[in-house]
């Protein structure tokens, strides 16, 4: 394990964290909800690609263009259904809420596929690069390249297309953006739709790295996918990649330096650290409140 | 008119509601309230004693009267927190851990000092006995609220969403803390992942009721007290209470302080009603199924902590065949609560017997509309049980 292999480690593990940061700040920055159910719906997401692969023996690019399709469907139906309705309630029972929804979809997970780990065929293995004495694997530069390209097309989604200009409208400020004739429910379902989606992605980079999906596994990473959200300034795209970034490294090299029992805690402080020097995260936007 | 004014007749008032008449209305002496709430204690008290030791009650379900006692402890004293500070801390689950850690070590280390047994200890037999219970449960608490400290300067730098997710991070942290310590230490401390175990067992109805009552009663006095205004004063509109010359910071952290040490309190009872305490058991899941004892009850209402934390403990139970079901039930019925009653079943009411007897004194009777009635009495944050 040289230093290049590590860097390459964190990166790739940094970058599911990133993926999945995506869509927390996302809905985080348009309906100001920090999204509990997210890590589950990556669960979801995993479940689809083990039973396009594992049950039915689809490739795995049609399992994961499923998986994709499914996340999407689920974020925007559980905006529908649990998060339209309370969209003037206070911002503590939308919280709740979603705390709710992601309660329900890991035991749920749990009743129709039992706790056991399932596991997914492996797919993915490119081989690896042999860089002087360090070895780069495939998988690992294929997941650095897809989270690159995901968060270009994001990047152009939201700079660049009317869709993304109403998302930042509607962040910005909501009941003036829909003054402007913009359809606020429609670009909220969409936002949900790509974060999702994003989930999606990171849902199969997770298969393939780590070969097993159990009902829980969204929780642990949901989790320190959110930290790396918080860490980066939620509502901020780029702070998001940075933060998941920070979070991948900063595991990787824990467990490197023979601590990997004390990983999860290291990157709590991490969290804790950041807060308290700079409460709104490394990138994010300063909050006023006005009375 | 000029004599009108000077006869010191009572003037004509423009709006419609009559004035209350001083006097008419009888309201009860303080001592007379806290005497009434005495009475209603000892009487479940005598109740719960006598079904026990008459073997109505069988242990399996003293067991579980226990339990409920315990999550009452932890709803209410997340709802100092959730629904008298209406901040969100997602690490209840944590200071309930420290409580229960501190606690057992604690008793475990203490009883070959002062010379317990660990079945005098079980028994509460021995005055010696009882001292070390109430020492270690206050001990425990006071573990629990050192922490609650630590977490809270930071974290109540925050607000909201961030405050949950610091909370979260602090209760992963302690977990992981209680999990690796030993290697660290070198010796045999908490137990690791494997557990604390050769606790005795030192919980019984009794005690456990008593604890009940005496937090129950310590939270109601704080907030009716000054400090319990200033802190649901926070609540409503913090920008309002700093402007109004409330300390917010310091009574954000009070709170918070408070809410952890009661949290320790539950813990610490905990660890002698389940014998082994495992960090395993303290995770987000657990902060998670006191949250929802809260919100179902009602944020803000003690009867609502009271009654939802003892459904919430006796239901499973009694569906011990539907176990399976429970969490998707649980998740279900928090999301449909949320989005048609998003107070809580309860809302902010809080039962008050004082109230009822006030009533019953001037025979006003919410079926009984009559003109000129006075006026509803204020809600009133009450602990009466």
């Amino acid at each position: 394990m040289t230093f290049l292999t590590q860097v390459l480690n964190g990166l790739s593990l940094g970058s599911i964290y990133a993926l999945v940061a995506l869509g927390y700040t996302m809905v985080y920055g348009i309906i100001l909800l920090l999204n509990f159910a997210h890590g589950d719906i990556i669960m979801v997401g995993g479940y689809i690609a083990w039973i396009a692969m594992a049950n039915l023996g689809l490739p795995p690019a049609i399992a994961a263009i499923l998986a994709v399709i499914g996340c999407m469907a689920l974020g925007v139906l559980i905006d529908k259904i649990a998060y339209a309705p309370l969209r003037d309630a206070p911002r503590l029972s939308i919280l709740i809420t979603a705390i709710g929804v992601s309660y329900f979809l890991e035991n749920g997970g749990q009743l129709a596929f039992g706790a056991a780990a399932k596991v997914v065929p492996s797919f993915g293995d490119f081989g690896s690069i042999q860089l002087g004495d360090a070895s780069l694997s495939g998988r690992a530069i294929l997941t650095v390249l897809v989270t690159a390209a995901a968060t270009a097309v994001l990047t152009f989604l939201v700079q660049k297309t009317k869709l993304g200009k109403a998302m930042r409208a509607v962040s910005e400020d909501m009941g003036a953006a829909r003054l402007m004739g913009i359809n606020v429910n429609n670009t909220i379902s969409f936002t949900f739709a790509v974060g999702s989606a994003l989930a999606g992605i990171g849902s199969v980079l997770y298969c393939m790295a780590y070969t097993q999906v159990t009902p829980t596994m969204g929780i642990m990473l949901g989790t320190k996918a959110f930290v790396a959200a918080v860490l980066g300034g939620i509502g901020s795209i780029p702070g998001a990649v940075i933060g998941g970034l920070i979070v991948g490294f900063a595991e990787v090299f824990v467990s490197a330096i023979g601590l990997s029992v004390w990983q999860d805690a290291v990157v709590f402080l991490l969290l804790i650290i950041v807060l308290v020097v700079k409460p709104t995260g490394l990138l994010g936007r300063p909050m006023t409140e006005k009375v | 008119m000029k004599d009108y004014y000077n006869k010191g007749e009572e003037r004509p008032t423009l709006s419609a509601s009559v004035a209350k008449p001083a006097g008419v209305y009888r309201s009860l002496p303080m001592p007379a309230r806290y005497a009434i709430n005495a009475v209603l204690v000892l009487l479940f008290l005598v109740i719960g004693e006598g079904l026990i030791s008459g073997g109505v009650v069988n242990r399996y379900q003293s067991g579980v009267l226990e339990q409920v006692g315990i999550y009452i402890i932890m709803a209410v004293s997340l709802n100092i927190a959730t629904g008298y500070l209406g901040q969100l801390p997602l690490g209840h689950a944590g200071f309930m851990s420290v409580g229960g850690y501190s606690c057992a070590l604690f008793i475990i280390h203490m009883m070959p000092v002062l010379g317990v047994e660990t079945k005098a200890m079980a028994a509460m037999s021995s005055p010696a006995a009882i001292g070390l219970f109430v020492m270690g449960v206050v001990f425990g608490g006071i573990c629990a609220a050192v922490c609650g400290l630590i977490i809270g300067i930071p974290a109540l730098r925050l607000k909201g969403d961030y405050l949950a997710i610091i909370t979260l991070g602090f209760a992963e942290i302690i977990r992981v803390v209680i999990n690796n310590i030993d290697g660290v230490l070198g010796f045999d401390f908490t137990g690791g992942a494997k557990g604390l175990s050769g606790i005795p067992g030192y919980t019984n109805f009794l005690n456990v009721f008593l604890t009940v009552a005496v937090v129950i009663f310590l939270i109601h006095t704080m907030m009716k007290s000054r400090h319990g205004r200033a802190i649901l004063a926070i609540r409503d509109n913090e920008i309002a209470a700093e402007a109004s010359g409330v300390k917010t910071t310091y009574y954000k952290t009070l709170a918070f302080v408070v809410s952890a040490f009661f949290a320790g309190v539950g813990g610490a009872l905990y660890a002698g009603c389940i014998g082994v305490m495992d960090p395993s058991k303290f995770g987000f899941m657990k902060s998670v199924e006191i949250l929802v004892m809260v919100v179902l009850g009602g944020m803000g209402s003690m009867l609502g902590s009271v009654v939802s934390a003892s459904v919430l403990t006796i239901l499973p139970e009694a569906l011990r065949a539907f176990s399976e079901y429970r969490m998707v039930v649980y998740a279900v019925v928090l999301i449909l609560v949320m989005i048609f009653r998003p107070q809580g079943l309860f809302g902010s009411y809080d039962f008050s017997l004082s109230r009822v007897v006030e009533r019953c004194l001037n025979k006003d009777f919410p079926w009984k509309k009559k003109p000129g009635a006075p006026a509803e009495p204020a809600k009133e944050v009450s602990a009466d049980e």
